[in-house]
């Protein structure tokens, strides 16, 4: 059934039709909505889970690490400072392997401080073996946390579904949430093949000396590149059970164009409103949406604009001194793969509105090749 | 192959916390780890932080615990056990008990938050703390378990020095403040009543403390047969009162009947050697005489 709801209200109902064991949440804005509807469901019985209020982020990603290994299908959400105070536990959920899912309101990095949408949070974490996603409007950001429960579980790998702090978070749309029927049906009961069990005495985190270490690490490594395939393929079936489509890489606009803009989340939709308007003064431009930054689509991405001019990458996150992180990305992927020019523009930090204006700006850098980050805010 | 001089070892496996760790000769957590780990019973989940007590036991891929075990770092014992105790709960197995331990530095220190969080939302787990008083996994460093004056490689003794300028954090007390409604002292040198305290911890629903005094023959420059003496006159001598807090009234204390000198405590380790060089340091242990008669009077052990 179709809902006008906010996206933070939406995934939270998302996330109680799912049917998590054990949800554990310390609250930060722009998050707050999600887990304050999580305990009110709780509160008026229409959801089973154990709602564990954690003391801090680092508490909170810690609690679901016990829960995960004893068996329970957990979830968290944060943003920001939170998500950076649980840095310690990311990499030792992921070298664990154990499926916890988590959403990320995406949201500026102190200092200064700023509670304003960027994405630089998510990208500081991306090297600790988490599987992120990104949704460009609240449809898709609930769609994706479906899918996150089937890959984390299957592929044993935890996964973060991102989404942009209040310009997603707290805005309202018309949004198709899964009923709990449906969801049973494509995701399976949560049965991990080992847990902590008295009846089968297992230990869980032990030491690796350099004998062992190097081969584990590698076995993630191996496991988030074969995750891309396992995430293709569950894209494709999420179309047949719910009729909406999902991919790792979306492209928009004229196929014949020689300059495409590529960026993730919801500043795809002013820039598609852009290329539309240059459209009618006949510019083609084209977009590309990029919906995992790990594992990366660096294939399918090449694919679909390795023959292009000129690239502008738009990021809302930066390695400072340096570029936009989606932009270096691109640059490696590229490397004696494509003769296309890569310019990386950075807009929007945190909270600076992104308008079309700025966005047909960015698009006057194609064809600039620099190795400095071009900053676009009026 | 198998001849008269090699005989197979038949490891003993009868405890839950079986050899083949790489634990230290006269080492006091590892005592305390098999009793409580054999008290606790095989119907148990535990967890532990980073520290010797990790490092010893479980280096991949063996393991000397036959009870479910997790490690994920080393400020999260309680909060993996609050997470445990959840999915136990939302499964109908809450005949299960969790206990997560952690050495000093991970009780007192990088995980009091973790552990405040727990104690306050009153989650049905058995904390224990190893205490043997300071970072002695990674070389000897202070922690906020180590008593004055110990000589520790990030307080050491010199010319200007005393070793450790400051007391021993009162982990106790912070315990009674959360009203955590089971808070007991233990020592290895009296692994009876450890036992016990386990065992009557394990009857009362919600959080439970014990700390357990636990010698470190390297770190405290000690004799491997000295232990269990050392955990003896820790009691006897007044400096570590064995005591035992249901509800928040005490109702159990070890009684002293015959009170030891300090020194005969603080001689059997290097890490005090330098209060015995000249009349300075005399004023040092005349100071920890009076913590001891202090703590014997506080708690009326004689």
């Amino acid at each position: 059934m179709k809902k006008i709801l906010e996206g933070s209200r939406a995934i939270a109902e998302t996330i109680k039709n799912i049917g998590v064991d054990v949800v554990s949440c310390y609250p930060i804005t722009p998050q707050t909505h999600i887990v304050e509807d999580l305990a009110k469901f709780k509160a008026d019985g229409e959801a089973d889970y154990e709602y564990v209020r954690a003391e801090s982020e680092f508490a909170a990603m810690s609690i679901l690490v016990g829960a995960s290994a004893a068996g329970a299908r957990t979830y968290t959400a944060t943003s920001s400072q939170g998500l950076l105070l649980m840095t310690e536990v990311l990499y030792n959920v992921a070298g664990m392997r154990l499926p916890i899912v988590m959403t990320d309101a995406n949201r500026a990095i102190s200092a200064p401080i700023n509670i304003w949408n960027d994405q630089q949070d998510a990208v500081t974490v991306r090297d600790a073996g988490w599987i992120m996603l990104y949704g460009e409007n609240n449809q898709e950001v609930c769609d994706l946390h479906v899918l996150a429960y089937k890959i984390a579980e299957a592929c044993q790998i935890p996964v973060m579904v991102n989404l942009d702090g209040f310009v997603l978070t707290h805005t309202l749309e018309t949004i198709e949430i899964i009923d709990s029927k449906s969801i049973k049906k494509y995701l399976p009961a949560f049965k991990p093949s080992e847990k902590l069990d008295p009846k089968d005495p297992l230990t869980f985190g032990a030491f690796a000396t350099p004998k062992h270490y190097m081969e584990i690490r590698q076995e993630l490594h191996d496991d988030v590149v074969a995750s891309k395939k396992m995430i293709a393929k569950e894209m494709t079936s999420f179309k047949k059970y719910f009729g909406r489509k999902l991919s790792l890489v979306d492209y928009y606009g004229d196929k014949s164009a020689d300059t495409v803009v590529v960026a993730m989340g919801s500043v795809l939709g002013t820039i598609k409103d852009a290329i539309d308007e240059l459209k009618k003064s006949g510019k083609k431009v084209g977009v590309l949406k990029v919906s995992s930054l790990r594992p990366f689509p660096a294939e399918e991405i090449i694919k679909e604009i390795g023959n292009k001019k000129n690239v502008i990458v738009i990021d809302k996150s930066l390695s400072l001194g340096e570029e936009g992180i989606l932009a270096g990305e691109l640059k490696r992927s590229f490397y004696g793969n494509s003769k296309a020019t890569i310019t990386s523009v950075i807009m929007g930090l945190g909270g600076r509105d992104i308008t079309k204006e700025m966005i047909k700006k960015a698009i006057t850098q194609a064809g600039k090749s620099r190795n400095q980050a071009v900053f676009i805010g009026k | 192959m198998e001849n008269s001089k090699t005989k197979k070892y038949k490891a003993p496996l009868s405890h839950l916390l079986n050899p083949g760790h790489s634990a230290c000769a006269g080492c006091g957590m590892i005592i305390a780890a098999r009793l409580l780990t054999d008290t606790i019973g095989s119907n148990s989940i535990m967890t532990g932080a980073t520290g010797c007590s990790e490092v010893t036991t479980t280096q991949y891929p063996m393991s000397s615990f036959k009870i479910p075990w997790i490690h994920s770092l080393f400020e999260n014992p309680s909060s993996l056990a609050t997470g445990i105790s959840a999915a136990l709960k939302k499964q109908g197995k809450e005949d299960i008990n969790v206990v997560a331990v952690g050495g000093d530095g991970a009780t007192f220190d990088i995980g009091i938050g973790h552990l405040s969080g727990m104690w306050e939302r009153g989650d049905n787990v058995l904390y224990v703390c190893y205490d043997n008083e300071a970072y002695q996994n990674t070389g000897y460093q202070t922690s906020g378990a180590t008593p004055l004056n110990a000589y520790t490689t990030t307080a050491p003794a010199g010319k200007k020095s005393f070793g450790n300028p400051t007391r021993k954090k009162d982990m106790i007390k912070i315990a009674l403040a959360h009203h955590v409604p089971y808070v007991a002292t233990a020592t290895v040198g009296y692994p009876l009543d450890f036992v016990a305290k386990v065992k009557r911890s394990l009857t009362i629903k919600g959080p439970k403390y014990i700390q357990v005094y636990v010698p470190c023959v390297p770190g405290w420059g000690s004799e491997p047969k000295d232990t269990v003496n050392i955990g003896k006159l820790a009691f006897s001598t007044g400096y570590y009162p064995i005591v035992e807090y249901v509800n928040g009234q005490l109702s159990g204390k070890m009684k002293i009947n015959k009170k030891e000198p300090i020194e005969k405590f603080l001689t059997l380790q290097k890490r005090f050697k330098h209060l015995f060089k000249d009349e300075a340091g005399k004023k040092e242990i005349a100071k920890w005489q009076a913590m001891c008669d202090s703590n014997i009077q506080e708690f009326g052990l004689m």
